[in-house]
C-alpha cells in the first residue's frame, strides 16, 4: 500500500515545473447549485453531496476547475497562469475499488492574447513533466467538430440540436439520421403538425387541461413554429452527413491531421477556418517541443468527458489499460463565459493524477 | 435459521402472507396488532416485519438473508443492485409504474425527444434547468441519461409529488401511479415512452448475507417448499 505522503512527495516534485505560475488554493465546498447548472444532473453521480443549514446543498469538489474559474473572475488580472494541488472527491460506482478521493495537480491558462500557444504550452509542460515515464498521449479538438456542425447547410435549430449532443454520441448519430432523412422522424411529430393545423393551437390546449407550470403558451407557439420550419426544411445533404460521421471517425497523427481534414472540408467548405484554427496549432505544438509525428489526433476523444470542453483536448495515459490517465485538460472558453456573468475570457487547463503517475514510477522500479 | 424481511403494513403485508399462504408456508403475527413480532409455521426462518423502505437496505447488508419489498425499491436504494441480490420470485402483486408525466396542456410533448427539446429550450427562456420532481433521483438520472435527455434537473420530493407542477416547484414529475387517476386529477399526462419501470413485489436474496451450510440448508428447504407448492 502506498504511502499518502510519498504520492503528496510526488506531487510536489511534479509542481516544480509549473513554478512560473502563481499557486492558487480553493474550497473544498463547491454550491452544487453552480455545478448542477454547469454539468447537469449527472454529477450528482459523481460527486458527494452535502448540506449546510446557511448555504444549502453543497458538493465536494470533484475538480478545481469551477473555484480557479470563479476565482478569476472575481479577481484576477491578465494574463494569468494559475497552479494547485489538492484533493478532489469523486463518487465511484459500487465496487469498482476506485479511490473517491485523490491529489489533483492543475495548471490553468487565462490568456486573450495567444490561445493556441497557451493550447500548446499547457499540453508541452505536462508532457514535460511526465516525459521520463512510458506513457502515450492522444489529443483531440472539440472545436472541429462544433465547426463540423457548423458548416452543414441546414436550419440553425437542427445544428443547435446537434451542437448540444456532441458528447452524447448515440443521441447523436440519431438525430443525424433523422436529419438526413435516413433515420426514424419524430414519433407523433406529424399527427401534431397536422392537429395544430386543423384546430389551431389554442383550441388544443383548451381541452387538453389548465396552463400550470412555467413554461407559457408562448413557447409552446414558438416551439410550434420551429417544428414547422424543421418539418418544411430539406434533409441535411447525404454527402455533407457521410463527411461529418468521417470526421467523427479519424485517427491520424497530429501532423497528418491537417491532410485528413482538408479531405474532408474539401465537402465542407465551411470548415476551412477550424482547419486554419487547428494548422496554427499544430505549427505552435510543434515549436514547443510536441513530437507531432508520434502523437495521435483522435477526432472523437473528449466526446463522452465532461462537456465544459470545447476546443483542443488531450489526455496522457499510462502503460496498463483500463487505468485512469495520468493527465488530461483542454479548452474550455465557454465555461468562463457561463461563470463569468457576461464576461468571459479563453482558458486552457490540465490536470495531473499524482497517485496514478506514482503507481506506474512504482511499477518501474 | 435464516432471516426473512416482510413488510410490516397494510395489503402489501396481507398481501405477501397470502402469497406464502397459498405456497403452503403460514405466517402469523405473534401478540398483539400493535408489536411487529412474527413467524413462521415449521420452517427455519426467523421473519421480521419492517417497513418495505427499509428492506432493501437491510438486505443489502447482509443483515437479512431474505426479503419482500418493491423491485422499485430496491433499484432505487441499492447501487448495482443485481450484484447485492438476487430475485427468487416474482409475486404477482402490488404493482406499481414508475413513470414521467407532464403537464396535460402541453400538447406538443409526448415523448422524451419532446421532453428533451423542450427542456433545451426552457434553459435558454428562463435561465433555470427544467425540473423534475420525483423521490426515484437513480432511476430517473439513470433512464434519462440512457434516453440522451439533457438540460433538466431533478428536485427532491418525497410526497404529493403530483401536486409539485401546480405548485410551481417542478415542470414535470417522475412518480408511482397504478392507475393514473392522480395523474389525471393534477391535470398531468404520462410520455408514451416515460415507463421508467414497471414494478411488483418481488422476493430477494441477498448476497451479502452469510450463506453458510446451516443457512445454505434452510433456504433449500423453504425453495423446495415454494416450488412444490407453487
Amino acid at each position: 500500500m502506498t504511502q499518502k505522503s510519498d504520492i503528496r512527495a510526488e506531487a510536489e516534485a511534479l509542481q516544480a515545473i509549473f513554478a512560473g505560475a502563481v499557486p492558487v488554493e480553493a474550497p473544498m465546498l463547491v454550491s452544487a447549485d453552480t455545478l448542477l447548472d454547469l454539468y447537469g444532473e449527472d454529477i450528482r453521480g459523481r460527486a458527494f453531496t452535502t448540506h449546510d443549514p446557511d448555504r444549502g446543498e453543497l458538493m465536494l469538489r470533484p475538480d478545481f476547475t469551477v473555484p480557479v474559474v470563479q476565482m478569476h473572475m472575481e479577481s484576477g488580472a491578465e494574463p494569468a497562469r494559475y497552479t494547485y494541488l489538492g484533493e478532489v472527491f469523486r463518487m465511484q460506482d459500487a465496487g469498482s475499488g476506485r479511490p473517491t478521493e485523490y491529489l489533483q495537480l492543475g495548471y490553468e491558462v487565462f490568456d486573450r492574447e495567444a490561445p493556441l500557444a497557451a493550447d500548446a504550452e499547457v499540453f508541452a509542460l505536462m508532457l514535460k513533466a511526465l516525459g521520463d515515464l512510458p506513457v502515450r498521449a492522444v489529443t483531440g479538438d472539440i472545436g472541429i467538430l462544433l465547426a463540423a456542425i457548423e458548416a452543414l447547410r441546414t436550419i440553425p435549430a437542427r445544428k443547435a440540436a446537434l451542437r448540444r449532443h456532441v458528447w452524447r454520441p448515440r443521441r447523436f448519430r440519431a438525430l443525424l439520421d433523422r436529419f438526413t432523412g435516413v433515420g426514424k422522424s419524430a414519433k407523433g411529430r406529424a399527427d401534431y403538425l397536422k392537429t395544430a393545423e386543423e384546430k389551431g393551437l389554442a383550441a388544443m390546449i383548451a381541452q387538453a387541461g389548465p396552463p400550470i407550470g412555467l413554461r407559457t403558451t408562448d413557447e409552446m407557439s414558438a416551439r410550434l413554429d420551429r417544428l414547422r420550419a424543421e418539418a418544411a426544411a430539406d434533409p441535411i445533404d447525404a454527402t455533407e452527413a457521410e463527411m461529418l460521421v468521417s470526421l467523427l471517425k479519424t485517427k491520424t497523427p497530429l501532423s497528418e491531421a491537417g491532410a485528413a481534414l482538408q479531405n474532408i472540408a474539401v465537402d465542407l467548405p465551411g470548415l476551412e477556418p477550424a482547419l486554419e484554427v487547428f494548422a496554427t496549432r499544430v505549427r505552435a505544438l510543434r515549436e514547443a517541443g510536441v513530437p507531432v509525428d508520434d502523437i495521435p489526433y483522435d477526432a472523437s476523444y473528449g466526446r463522452t468527458q465532461m462537456e465544459y470542453y470545447d476546443g483542443f483536448v488531450f489526455g496522457i495515459l499510462g502503460p496498463q489499460p483500463g487505468q485512469p490517465p495520468l493527465a488530461t485538460g483542454g479548452r474550455y472558453d465557454a465555461l468562463t463565459r457561463q461563470l463569468g456573468d457576461g464576461r468571459e475570457i479563453p482558458a486552457v487547463g490540465g490536470v495531473i493524477r499524482p497517485e496514478q503517475v506514482h503507481a506506474v514510477r512504482e511499477g518501474l522500479a | 435459521m435464516i432471516t426473512l424481511g416482510v413488510p410490516s403494513k397494510g395489503r402489501l403485508m396481507e398481501k405477501t402472507f397470502q402469497w406464502f399462504s397459498s405456497r403452503g408456508i403460514e405466517m402469523r403475527r405473534t401478540g398483539s396488532d400493535r408489536d411487529y413480532g412474527a413467524e413462521v409455521a415449521g420452517m427455519p426462518v426467523d421473519l421480521r416485519l419492517m417497513s418495505a423502505g427499509e428492506i432493501p437496505r437491510e438486505l443489502a447488508s447482509g443483515r437479512l438473508h431474505l426479503g419482500v419489498t418493491g423491485s422499485d425499491l430496491v433499484q432505487e436504494r441499492i447501487p448495482a443492485w443485481d450484484q447485492a441480490v438476487e430475485i427468487l420470485a416474482e409475486m404477482g402483486f402490488g404493482h406499481a409504474d414508475l413513470i414521467i408525466a407532464v403537464p396535460a396542456w402541453w400538447v406538443d410533448v409526448r415523448t422524451l425527444d419532446d421532453l428533451d427539446a423542450v427542456a433545451a429550450d426552457f434553459r435558454a427562456t428562463h435561465g433555470q434547468r427544467l425540473r423534475i420532481a420525483t423521490k426515484y433521483h437513480r432511476l430517473v438520472r439513470d433512464f434519462l441519461r440512457d434516453a440522451g435527455v439533457a438540460d433538466y434537473r431533478l428536485v427532491d420530493s418525497q410526497g404529493a409529488t403530483e401536486g409539485t407542477v401546480a405548485h410551481g416547484t417542478a415542470e414535470a414529475i417522475a412518480d408511482i401511479t397504478s392507475t393514473g387517476e392522480t395523474l389525471r386529477a393534477n391535470h398531468l399526462a404520462i410520455l408514451e415512452d416515460g415507463m421508467i419501470h414497471r414494478s411488483e413485489a418481488t422476493l430477494f436474496r441477498s448476497r451479502a448475507a452469510q450463506w453458510n451450510e446451516s443457512t445454505r440448508a434452510a433456504l433449500h428447504k423453504f425453495e423446495e417448499q415454494l416450488r412444490n407448492a407453487g
